[in-house]
C-alpha cells in the first residue's frame, strides 16, 4: 500500500465523489422515508376532509374547512369499541403473561449444568422446525374449549423459541458475581431472579414487550380462525369489515339521511386511523427501545 | 462458583438434587407445559393427515388410510398451482425485496447529519409496526376502481383506469410492493448494526491511501457488510414456502385467484372453512416438510459461513 499520498492537497474544495455520495444517499434515503409515510399523511388528511370538499376535487391535500364528521359516525359503530375494547384486553394480558413465562423459562436455562436443560433447550429448537400447522391448532383450541374466547388468541403464540433464545443469551451476559453473591448470603434461586437478575432484564423485557404487545395488537390471523362471534372480534377483524367488506354499508344503515352525507371512502380513512392512532402515538417515543433491544439481544449470539 | 458446586454434587441422589434445584425446575413447569401443550400436541396432531378424521372418534380413535390424501394430493391439479404459485411469488419477492434494505442501510451510512438519519429511520420504520390489515386498506382503497386515489389521477392524467385489485396481472407487484413498503426499512436495521461494527481504523488508512469515498464504499463498507448479506440472503432462503396468511388473505379475490392461491390461504380454505380437516392437515404436512428442510439446510449454512445463527 502506498502511504505518501496527496496529503491536503485539495481539503477545502469540495470533492466530487463526497458531493455524488451524500447527494444520492440524502435524496433517496429522503425519498424513501417519504414514501413510507405519504400514504398515512393522505389517510389522515382525508379522514379531516369535509364531504363536499372531497366530492368537488379528490385530490385536496389542504382542504380549507376540517370536520370530525366521519369521526363521529366512526364512534357510533358499537364494534369499533368492542373491538378497541378486546384487543386491549389480549395485547394487555397477553403481553403481560408472555414477559412472565419467558422469565421463569428462560433463566433456569441459563444453568448450563442443571440437568433436564439440553433435552428442554432441543425440544423448543425443534419448534423452530416443525409445528402442527393450522388444523391441529384449531382442534387443539376447540378442544381446550377456547373457541370464541379471547385466550385463544392470547395463548397460542405466548412464547416462541426465538425469543426465550434472546432473554437467555441477555441473562447470560450479565455478571455471574451479583447472582452468586446473593446465593451465598442464603437467597435461593427464585429471589435471585426476582431480585437480582431481572432488574438487571429490562432493558431486554421492554423491548420484546413492546415487540409482543405490537403483535398482539395488529394479529388477526388466530381471530379469523378462533372467534366466530362479533361481539368478540378484535379490532383488526372490525376494521377489515369497515375497510374490505360490508361493514360500512350496515354502519351507514344505521344513520338518519342527514347523517349519510359522508362516502364510505372517507369513512374507512377515519376508521384506520382510529385503530391505529394508540400505535402512531407511541412510536416515536418508544423507537429507541426498538433498536436498542435488538443490539443488547445480539450481544451474545 | 455456583456452577462448579452443582458439577461437584453429579454423584447425590435424584431427590437430592431436585430439592436442591427446586426452585429452578418449579420455573420451568410453566413453560414446560406450555410447549408441550401448544407446540408438541399439534404436532402429534398432524397423524390426522394419515387419518380418516372424524369427530367422533377424534385423533386417537380415527382409522389410517394408508396415504390415501397424499396420493389425492400429489394427483391433484390444485396442489400443484398452489406449489407453484407459493414458489413463484416467494422467489419473486424474495429477488426484488431483499436487495432494498441492504441499498438503503448503505446509503443511509453515508449520512453524516445525524437529525437527518434519525428521521429518516423514523419514517421508514413506521409501516413495520402498523398491522396488514390496515396497510392493505390504504392500499385497496388507493388503488381501487371506484373513488381509487391512483385510478383517479391515471383518469386525469388522461389515462385508462386499471383494476389492480382484480387482475392476476397486478397481484404480485401488489404483493411485493407493499411488502417493500412494510419491512425494507425495517430491514436495514440489521445491516446498519452490521455496518456500525466496522472499525473506523479501516476508514481512516483508506483516506490516507487516497481513497475517495466511492472507493471507501467498495473496499471497506461493502466487504465489511458482506458477511451479513450473505447469510441474511441463505436465512431468507430457508423460508422460500412461507409467505404469510394475513397479507396475501387480504389481497385475495375470486379475479386474482389463479395467482393467490397459495399455501396458507389454501389450507385455510379447504381445512378451517370447507371441513375438509385430513386433507387440509396433509397439505400442510407437505408444507411443513418441505420448509422444515429449507430452514435446516439454510441454518446449516449459515452456521458454516460463521453466521450468527441462534441455536
Amino acid at each position: 500500500m502506498v502511504l505518501i499520498g496527496r496529503k491536503n492537497k485539495n481539503r477545502v474544495r469540495l470533492r466530487g465523489d463526497d458531493v455524488a455520495v451524500s447527494a444520492v444517499s440524502y435524496t433517496v434515503s429522503a425519498a424513501f422515508a417519504l414514501l413510507c409515510f405519504a400514504p398515512f399523511l393522505l389517510v389522515i388528511i382525508y379522514s379531516f376532509t369535509p364531504y363536499d370538499l372531497y366530492l368537488k376535487n379528490h385530490f385536496d391535500f389542504f382542504p380549507s374547512r376540517l370536520t370530525l364528521d366521519a369521526y363521529r359516525m366512526v364512534a357510533k359503530y358499537k364494534y369499533i369499541w368492542s373491538g378497541y375494547r378486546n384487543t386491549l384486553y389480549v395485547a394487555l394480558f397477553g403481553t403481560a403473561l408472555s414477559m412472565l413465562l419467558m422469565v421463569v423459562t428462560a433463566y433456569p436455562l441459563t444453568r448450563k449444568d442443571l440437568r433436564g436443560n439440553k433435552v428442554i433447550m432441543t425440544l423448543w429448537i425443534i419448534t423452530m422446525f416443525f409445528s402442527g400447522g393450522m388444523i391441529p391448532d384449531y382442534f387443539l383450541i376447540r378442544s381446550l374449549g377456547l373457541l370464541n374466547n379471547l385466550w385463544s388468541m392470547i395463548l397460542p403464540g405466548l412464547l416462541g423459541c426465538y425469543n426465550l433464545i434472546l432473554t437467555r443469551n441477555y441473562m447470560e451476559s450479565l455478571p455471574r458475581s451479583l447472582e452468586e453473591a446473593a446465593l451465598i448470603d442464603g437467597a435461593n434461586d427464585l429471589q435471585v431472579l426476582v431480585r437480582v437478575v431481572l432488574p438487571l432484564c429490562l432493558p431486554i423485557l421492554a423491548t420484546l414487550g413492546l415487540f409482543t404487545i405490537v403483535g398482539y395488537w395488529n394479529s388477526y390471523f388466530n381471530a379469523i380462525i378462533y372467534l366466530t362471534k362479533r361481539t368478540n372480534w378484535p379490532l383488526q377483524l372490525v376494521l377489515r369489515e369497515l375497510v374490505f367488506e360490508s361493514g360500512v354499508n350496515e354502519l351507514r344503515q344505521g344513520m338518519a339521511a342527514e347523517e349519510r352525507a359522508t362516502t364510505p371512502f372517507l369513512l374507512k380513512m377515519a376508521s384506520i386511523v382510529v385503530a391505529t392512532l394508540p400505535i402512531m402515538l407511541v412510536y416515536p417515543f418508544l423507537q429507541k427501545y426498538f433498536m436498542t433491544g435488538l443490539v443488547l439481544g445480539g450481544v451474545k449470539e | 462458583m455456583a456452577m462448579t458446586a452443582a458439577v461437584t454434587q453429579r454423584r447425590v441422589g435424584w431427590g437430592k438434587y431436585l430439592y436442591k434445584n427446586r426452585w429452578l425446575y418449579l420455573m420451568s413447569v410453566p413453560g414446560l407445559a406450555f410447549l408441550i401443550l401448544f407446540k408438541y400436541i399439534p404436532i402429534y396432531g398432524v397423524v390426522m393427515a394419515f387419518q380418516d378424521f372424524k369427530f367422533k372418534t377424534g385423533v386417537f380413535g380415527s382409522p389410517f388410510n394408508h396415504f390415501k390424501h397424499f396420493v389425492t394430493l400429489f394427483s391433484s391439479d390444485r396442489f400443484y398451482r398452489v406449489l407453484t404459485n407459493s414458489i413463484t411469488l416467494s422467489s419473486m419477492r424474495l429477488v426484488a425485496s431483499f436487495p432494498v434494505p441492504v441499498l438503503l442501510a448503505l446509503l443511509l451510512n453515508e449520512i453524516h447529519a445525524r437529525w437527518f438519519k434519525r428521521c429518516s429511520q423514523t419514517l421508514m420504520y413506521l409501516p413495520h409496526f402498523i398491522s396488514w390489515v390496515v396497510l392493505s386498506g390504504i392500499v385497496v382503497n388507493f388503488l381501487s376502481m371506484n373513488d381509487g386515489l391512483v385510478n383517479d389521477l391515471i383518469q386525469a392524467l388522461g389515462g385508462k383506469k386499471v383494476n389492480f385489485l382484480g387482475s392476476s396481472a397486478w397481484f404480485r407487484a401488489m404483493i411485493i410492493g407493499t411488502n417493500i413498503w412494510k419491512e425494507a426499512g425495517w430491514g436495514t436495521v440489521i445491516y446498519l448494526a452490521s455496518l456500525a461494527s466496522i472499525n473506523p481504523e479501516y476508514y481512516e488508512a483508506a483516506t490516507v491511501d487516497g481513497a475517495n469515498r466511492f472507493q471507501k464504499i467498495r473496499y471497506v463498507t461493502i466487504p465489511g457488510v458482506s458477511g451479513t448479506i450473505v447469510i441474511m440472503l441463505v436465512l431468507a432462503v430457508g423460508g422460500l414456502m412461507n409467505n404469510g396468511f394475513e397479507q396475501i388473505y387480504l389481497f385475495q379475490n375470486d379475479l386474482n385467484i389463479s395467482v393467490s392461491d397459495i399455501f396458507e390461504t389454501y389450507t385455510y380454505n379447504i381445512g378451517v372453512v370447507g371441513g375438509q380437516y385430513s386433507y387440509s392437515t396433509a397439505v400442510g404436512l407437505f408444507k411443513n416438510m418441505v420448509g422444515a428442510i429449507l430452514i435446516f439446510t439454510s441454518n446449516t449454512l449459515a452456521k458454516r459461513l460463521g453466521g450468527a445463527t441462534l441455536y
